[in-house]
């Protein structure tokens, strides 16, 4: 920095929400700064490893079921066995696939569902605005579990149906925070230099608007993918998971459903229970660095 | 300050008035103004904030609609009763330019300086191939280096270093006209000097016109050619920038010309000073819109609207009943005090 800039005003400016750079300051640096961020990336591409290779490296064939009913942790099963007989370290290795592609894939659609109506209504303003917000509202409002819970119900139950349910009803506060940052950047005098050159709309979304929101967009989804595996794991809990596959959440279920926690069968409801907690973890820390990073507001270190 | 065509207009503004609605309210921001841009020229537009010279620069570039009256370049109607379409408003996008106030809020901070003075030529359409010649020459033009500038962020930048970028971009066109709107108030005094130093050779060299928007008189006087003075929406004073704050005719502007401090021993003399507040835009007094706060107030100024009349020097004019022959010899009378 040269010049006659005072920091203090560049702070002040950071801190009204002027945007800031996420390539710049590395993205490294971001992520494995601190020791709750490393072991936050390490737990996070630990699980996404389990994901896609969990089947290869599964013992047992985690459906089939044998006379060895709910034994606890041995040689043959590590983590002992379910209520079916079937190996409960199998069944885990297997399920993280499910958390990880419904989190990520359902946060997918609610990022861009939020940032579409985001931008037209900040953008546009006036009735079109009106609408959307009042559709966001509406979204932010009602509680989200009981909704998805009726439209998990009302579709047939599959990995597709689950991904779409919690995808549309997790947008609204993706759509809150980018419809607030186009309301201020649209304002911005760059912007209205663009229109005084006879820039179109299209053009200053692209080169103005989409830069500077795509970091907090990024951040933001980052938190919808916790939402998101914790929302599977609470419907797939609730027996509306997709029946053909195994995640860790109808392993709880099961569990339940099979009196596990009462026969103190604490290998069958411990590992899946840890699992979800430390992904969930994992995944909202690194989301909480981002956002953090972009928001100097929140950062008490310095 | 002697151009070519000293007489030819590069923008006409006629009977303009823009009007914003506010919590339900019609608010009147311009309410018709009337104003030659001549080639060349330094004209300065002053006055409080929330007088409307803003939004009457953002007139000039059709950046918002008229309620009424309209705007010419060269003759031409491109924004107001009887615009002529698109090609007037692309003539103006591309002879017109603007510099704002905030050098922090001007430039994008995800563009290189690179991409913000090429943007111009972008969005115009000039070839890509000349892009990079003109880009460098601008920033030459406002004193920057080319080879140490053109890969930086804003954020490395300095106030003053942002402001000259944001010039250099309204340049990389080379315009006829550059709307200035506050371009110095943000910066330090001795940044200021630079800054307007740039303008000024710049006005000198490329024959350029400028509109200078500022609430500091001392500034308009020492710089333009014309000044324009604004009240709630409306030209109350024009002329000569000498003769508008040597010899004011109107009594807000001899009022803004008293509350400038003077280094003179002794105060020089008697001194009126305003009271009271910019009324609010949505409730103009009736008659004379200066009258709640005018020290020099007689009978009919709280029911007669006055429009601009000359008023002393040459093309001087001051919408002020105390130069309206017509009025009583009262008025006469207090003209002469």
């Amino acid at each position: 920095m040269s010049g006659t800039a005072t920091p203090a005003g560049l702070d002040a400016r950071a801190a009204a929400g002027a945007p800031v750079e996420l390539a710049d300051e590395r993205l490294r640096d971001v992520l494995l700064g601190t020791w709750r961020g490393r072991i936050s990336v390490g737990l996070l591409g630990f699980f996404i490893f389990i994901a896609i290779f969990g089947s290869l490296l599964a013992p047992d064939d985690p459906y089939a079921s044998s006379l060895d009913v709910l034994a606890p942790p041995s040689w043959a099963h590590p983590l002992g066995t379910t209520e079916q007989g079937s190996d409960v370290l199998s069944q885990l290795l297997v399920g993280a696939r499910v958390s990880i592609v419904v989190g990520f894939a359902a946060a997918a659609i609610s990022a861009l569902l939020g940032s579409i109506v985001g931008l037209t209504g900040g953008y546009l303003g006036g009735w079109p605005d009106r609408i959307l917000d009042a559709l966001e509202n509406w979204f932010l409002v009602i509680p989200a579990l009981p909704l998805m819970i009726v439209l998990a119900r009302l579709l047939d139950p599959s990995l597709g149906v689950l991904i779409l349910v919690i995808g549309l009803t997790s947008w609204a506060g993706t759509g809150r925070i980018v419809r607030a940052q186009v309301l201020t950047l649209r304002e911005r005098a760059f912007v209205e230099r663009a229109k005084a050159l006879g820039a179109g709309d299209t053009y200053v979304i692209r080169t103005h608007i989409l830069p500077n929101t795509l970091p907090l967009i990024f951040a933001n989804t980052v938190l919808i993918v916790a939402v998101a595996i914790l929302s599977e794991a609470a419907l797939s809990f609730l027996g509306l998971g997709d029946p053909s596959r195994i995640s860790w959440g109808t392993m709880l279920e099961n569990a339940f459903d099979s009196g596990a926690p009462s026969a103190e069968a604490w290998w069958y409801v411990i590992p899946p229970g840890l699992c979800i907690t430390l992904l969930v973890l994992s995944v909202s820390v690194i989301g909480f660095l981002f956002e953090e990073h972009i928001n100097p507001r929140l950062r008490d270190d310095r | 300050m002697a151009t070519a065509e000293p007489n030819g207009s590069l923008i006409e503004v006629r009977d303009l008035a823009i009007e914003f609605s506010a919590r339900g309210q019609l608010a009147r921001a311009v309410d018709g103004v009337s104003l030659d841009w001549r080639r060349g020229e330094i004209l300065g537009v002053v006055g409080e904030s929330g007088c409307g010279k803003s939004t009457l620069a953002r007139a000039m570039l059709a950046l918002v609609e008229p309620a009424a009256g309209s705007v010419s370049l060269r003759g031409q109607v491109v924004s107001g009763e009887g615009a002529g379409g698109r090609k007037g408003v692309s003539d103006l996008r591309r002879r017109v330019q603007m510099i704002f106030q905030d050098p922090y809020q001007t430039l994008n901070p995800r563009q290189r300086v690179e991409a913000i003075v090429t943007e111009p030529l972008r969005v115009q359409g000039v070839p890509e191939g000349k892009h990079d010649e003109r880009v460098r020459r601008a920033l030459d033009d406002v004193g920057l280096d080319p080879e140490r500038y053109l890969g930086r962020y804003p954020h490395q930048l300095s106030g003053g270093q942002r402001q000259r970028v944001a010039i250099a971009a309204a340049l990389v066109l080379e315009p006829e006209g550059l709307i200035c709107d506050e371009p110095v108030s943000m910066l330090d005094a001795s940044v200021r000097a630079q800054i307007l130093s740039v303008l000024l050779e710049l006005q000198k060299r490329r024959v350029l016109a400028l509109v200078f928007i500022t609430h500091d008189l001392s500034l308009a006087w020492s710089l333009c050619d014309r000044i324009a003075v604004m009240y709630l929406g409306r030209i109350v004073e024009q002329g000569s920038a000498v003769d508008v704050i040597e010899r004011p005719k109107h009594p807000y502007t001899k009022a803004l010309v008293n509350a400038v401090p003077v280094p003179e021993a002794g105060g020089g003399g008697r001194r009126e000073l305003l009271g009271g507040e910019l009324p609010d835009p949505t409730a103009i007094p009736p008659g004379c819109r200066f009258h709640p706060r005018c020290p020099r107030r007689f009978e009919p100024c709280d029911s007669v609207d006055p429009s601009l009349m000359p008023a002393g020097g040459r093309d001087q004019l001051a919408a002020c009943l105390l130069h309206d022959p017509a009025q009583s010899s009262a008025a006469k009378a207090a003209a002469d005090a």
